[in-house]
């Protein structure tokens, strides 16, 4: 049973991109790096539940292999 | 260096005169595995033979921290006091990013307990105590400077060629324990593959007299101090104000530059404060992860390094194979007293395979946190580390190293029912040590004997008859709030302040079945001796 959401859910999908990507404005790429992760252990400890928490790495992961070849 | 070995010669025994003896049990490798395997064999009243290679203790320390499963079993043979009069007391860890803590974490749980977390203590000693217990002990040959060059299994016995200064001999027994260490050459023996993964960083590691009181004395993890740029540093105290520090230097070094003592002292007193100290032992280490696919193999069973190998984050080497000895020593009397079925020996396999595999889990992932290998993994960490300082939710992800606890054996075919409960102690996990005063001891294990018994808790109600005419292996004890009965059978346990009650979330009428090593095999709200008795029957893997 897919427990992660991936059905529309953002309240504000426009407002809340703007935000990701103004964040990293002006920051090194190395800094750019630790926001990103940052963000991905806030979020992750949001959620807490591990078997959502797993899907979702594991459907950010699809399809990455065969594009790198 | 200031501890002082005490060398053991080799004596003459019965096969270098050419007389035949067929041994119970023959261990090899007198470390602490093997010496623990022959005293929890001979306490269920088992001689064995003990063939250790060399004439002392450990080398060098290697192990310090022991934990608090270790001290209970190590108790069973009055040396737990000795380690812990010798050693030092610790339970806080400290953690630093750069030379700033970023929290520290506590393990002493639950207050009233007999022993702590952990005593650090160099392994020699701890060695050195086991060797005087196995002195005192009638039923043990522990034959020094006796080597193990080949061993034959066969169906019915196992022979060992043995090297010594006097000649070679054969000498058989019914069963062999290999507890002789990552190198096993019984392992070796039997072409068995050990199988795994290496870390390729190497790690400084020292013993350090320093010759000043220093402030903290708390376990220290530091993540990239201003002392040790980019790489991590552990440091931990031990008995007789020996100091442990560990500094990971990489993959690719100098080794013998490394291991100058002048250069260690410089790298020490950055960390330590410009203290005169002098170099006991150091050595350079990478790590492994690896075991045995099997542990028992027919006649030939394997404990301890010899049977697998972790990195030392989480001090689970020594204090798992010390789990393994207790796990092995009871079922091998039970088949060699001719009380249980050849089969229970297979549990040993599934329930010290399965520690061995969460042991290895456990310390690898400790590992890969150390020692990130690509860049997108060092952001990770890093990004935790910088997190840690402000927001607790961080701090569970850092890992220095995640301490070793008992193992509860929750896939056992051994474990029986576990009856509804919510809470209380897990049926395949170790009996909690929390006081109990009785003639035989102020805590609950030292009262506990080297057979089945059931608690029950009977808050004072007269024990049923059936209880007290169970079987000839299981005894049962009491436990009841109030004092103690005072004499007679069965024996009775005083639990005054509830806390017994609490840690097994009793009720009147709830029963535990208890194995020989103090795991609990099933439970129960309501006694019942049917139900008991097969579920013994049951760990005794009928
Ligand atoms: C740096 C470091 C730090 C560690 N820290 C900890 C810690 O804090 N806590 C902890 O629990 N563990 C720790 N360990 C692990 C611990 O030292 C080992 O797990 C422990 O010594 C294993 O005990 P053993 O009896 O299985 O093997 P060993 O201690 O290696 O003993 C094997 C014995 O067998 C003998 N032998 C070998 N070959 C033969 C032969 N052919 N014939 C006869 N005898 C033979 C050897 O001489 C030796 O005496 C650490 C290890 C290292 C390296």
């Amino acid at each position: 049973m897919a427990k992660l959401r991936t059905d529309p859910n953002l309240t504000d999908p426009d407002g809340f991109y703007e935000a990701l990507i103004t964040a990293q404005e002006g920051l090194p790429a190395a800094a750019a790096d630790q926001l990103k992760a940052r963000l991905i252990l806030l979020l992750a400890n949001h959620i807490g539940d591990d078997e959502t928490l797993r899907e979702a790495v594991a459907l950010a992961r699809e399809g990455l292999e065969k594009k790198s070849r | 260096m200031s501890y002082q070995y005490k060398h053991h010669g080799w004596q003459p025994c019965p096969e270098a005169r050419d007389e035949t003896v067929r041994h119970k049990a023959i261990i090899v490798g007198g470390g602490p595995v093997g010496l623990t395997t022959a005293l929890e064999l001979a306490a269920y009243g088992v001689p064995s033979v003990v063939l250790e290679d060399g004439d002392t203790v450990s080398e060098g320390s290697r192990g310090l921290c022991w934990s608090k499963r270790t001290l209970e079993i190590l108790d069973r043979h009055g040396v737990a006091e000795q380690v812990r009069a010798r050693g030092y007391t610790w339970h806080t860890g400290r953690l630093f990013h750069g030379d700033r803590e970023i929290y520290h974490f506590d393990l002493q749980a639950v207050a009233g307990e007999k022993f702590p977390a952990f005593v650090n203590l160099q392994q020699y000693y701890t060695e050195e105590f086991l060797v005087d217990a196995v002195a005192r002990q009638p039923l043990i040959d522990h034959r020094w400077q006796s080597k193990v060059v080949d061993v034959a299994p066969g169906n019915d016995c196992v022979a060992v060629e043995v090297e010594t200064p006097a000649g070679r001999y054969r000498a058989e027994a019914d069963w062999l324990v290999a507890a002789d260490g990552t190198r096993s050459a019984a392992r070796r023996a039997l072409g068995l593959k050990f199988d795994g993964s290496t870390f390729e960083d190497c790690f400084l590691i020292a013993d350090l007299k320093v010759h000043a009181a220093l402030p903290n004395a708390d376990r220290r993890f530091w993540f990239h101090p201003s002392f040790h740029p980019g790489d991590t540093a552990l440091c931990h105290k031990q008995g007789d104000d020996m100091w442990r520090v560990d500094f990971q230097l990489g993959a690719d070094i100098d080794r013998e530059a490394e291991k100058d003592p002048a250069r260690v002292i410089a790298r020490a007193q950055k960390m330590l404060g410009p203290h005169p100290m002098t170099v006991e032992w150091v050595s350079i280490y990478t790590f492994q992860g690896r075991r045995l696919e099997r542990l028992r193999h027919g006649r030939v069973l394997f404990a301890g390094d010899a049977a697998h190998q972790v990195s030392p984050f989480g001090a689970r080497g020594g204090n798992s194979g010390i789990q393994d000895a207790e796990n092995l020593a009871w079922k091998l009397a039970y088949v060699i007293r001719g009380k249980a079925p050849d089969r229970l020996l297979d549990s040993y396999d599934a329930e010290r395979g399965e520690a061995a595999d969460e042991n290895i889990l456990l310390t690898s992932r400790s590992t890969r946190f150390l020692t990130p290998k690509t860049a997108a993994e060092r952001v990770f960490r890093d990004a935790v580390l910088d997190l840690a300082g402000e927001h607790p939710f961080a701090r569970a992800l850092v890992n220095s190293g995640r301490l070793s606890t008992a193992t509860i054996h929750r896939r056992s075919p051994l474990n029986g029912g576990d009856g509804g409960f919510a809470g209380g102690v897990a049926v395949g996990g170790p009996c909690p040590n929390l006081p109990a005063p009785a003639a035989t001891g102020s805590h609950l294990l030292d009262s506990l004997g080297r057979r089945f018994q059931l608690l029950c808790f009977a808050d004072g109600a007269p024990a049923p008859a059936a209880l007290v005419e169970l079987d000839d292996d299981i005894e049962p004890i009491l436990v009841t709030r109030g004092a103690a009965r005072s004499q007679g059978a069965p024996q009775s346990l005083a639990d005054p302040d509830g806390r017994l009650h609490d840690a097994f979330a009793a009720q009147p009428g709830t029963c535990y079945l208890l194995r020989p090593d103090q795991h609990v095999a099933a439970r129960w709200r309501r006694f019942d001796a049917d139900a008991v008795k097969s579920a013994r029957d049951r760990a005794l893997g009928y």
